[in-house]
């Protein structure tokens, strides 16, 4: 594999490990977070603090969202879910974009 | 850190660790390093490797610009711990303080290079808005950036977009001037990994 590689196929292991490895919350709650999409209430609102307004994140959030089930270790892998989530979004974009900007091939 | 099991959580062996760390430092262990301790194969493991490979794997960028695109992200996140933590590993590795400085507080008049300049534009807007088009990335280009150099510049952008809202989600604390300039030179001594 080229050394240029190597950066993306680190990411997508990284990706693959949350979303797919073992874990305490379920695969499909995992994906949910990653998404950002289908969430209930109130871990619905934690995790879109997460994927757009993280300072805005309280411990009074971690608090309703434990007080409505979830152990701290599903909070963990959750929250870290919602931003490499929101983070894979935004290497997409980016990614779509140079492939845009180089689709002729010159500028390789 | 919130929740708790990221203060107390951790093995017997990794509390040793802290405290030796703690001992030799005389400085705080970083929450960001505790984190990728607190059960490093969910996230932890994977994620120093390609954290390392972004900031420290093969590039036409050196250190010093690759910390400054943390830093610049990480000021766009608004994410107190991370901007303190890569001003200070930017600005050592450039030997450059007031360079960095001058970038964080107004990209456009700063004394940066074009290309640099250029890229740190895109990585703002792609980070602020979640999306850049064909046009930005010709921009970039056009400033003499390749296309393998905006390649490792997303990828310094997308770690940080990631540590960012973990450092803000889990609450880490933010240290002290020196507690951040042991950080700095520990990461340019040896890495993420």
């Amino acid at each position: 594999m080229a050394d240029e590689d190597k950066e993306r196929a680190a990411y997508r292991a990284l990706v693959d490990r949350v979303l797919n490895g073992d874990g305490r919350a379920s695969a499909e709650q995992r994906a949910r977070a990653f998404g950002n999409d289908g969430l209930a209430p109130p871990l619905d609102a934690l995790i879109d603090k997460v994927a757009n307004r993280p300072a805005q994140v309280t411990d009074a959030d971690f608090a309703a969202t434990k007080a409505s089930g979830f152990s701290e270790d599903q909070l963990f892998e959750l929250v870290i879910c919602a931003a490499v989530g929101q983070s894979t979004r935004l290497y997409d974009a980016g990614l779509a974009a140079l492939a845009e900007a180089t689709v002729s091939g010159e500028a390789r | 850190m919130r929740p708790e099991i990221l203060n107390s959580g951790y093995r017997p062996g990794t509390k040793l660790l802290f405290a030796v760390i703690r001992l030799f430092s005389g400085q705080p262990v970083p929450d960001a390093a505790k984190l990728v301790f607190y059960r490093p194969d969910f996230y932890g493991a994977q994620a120093k490797k390609f954290i390392h490979e972004a900031m420290r794997g093969p590039s036409a960028w050196s250190v010093g610009d690759r910390e400054l695109m943390a830093a610049y992200v990480s000021k766009v996140n608004d994410s107190a711990f991370c901007i303190g933590a890569h001003t200070a590993t930017a600005s050592q590795a450039y030997q450059d303080g007031a360079k960095v400085q001058a970038v964080l507080t107004d990209l456009e008049s700063a004394p940066a290079e074009e290309p640099l300049r250029a890229t740190l534009r895109m990585l703002g807007k792609l980070t602020a808005e979640g999306e850049v088009s064909g046009d930005d990335m010709r921009e970039v280009l056009s400033a003499g950036v390749s296309p393998q150099q905006i390649e490792d510049a997303l990828a310094v952008c997308v770690a940080f977009n990631t540590t960012d809202r973990l450092a803000d989600a889990f609450g880490f604390e933010v240290l002290s001037p020196e507690g951040f300039e042991a950080g700095a030179k520990y990461l340019l001594k040896r890495g993420y990994r």
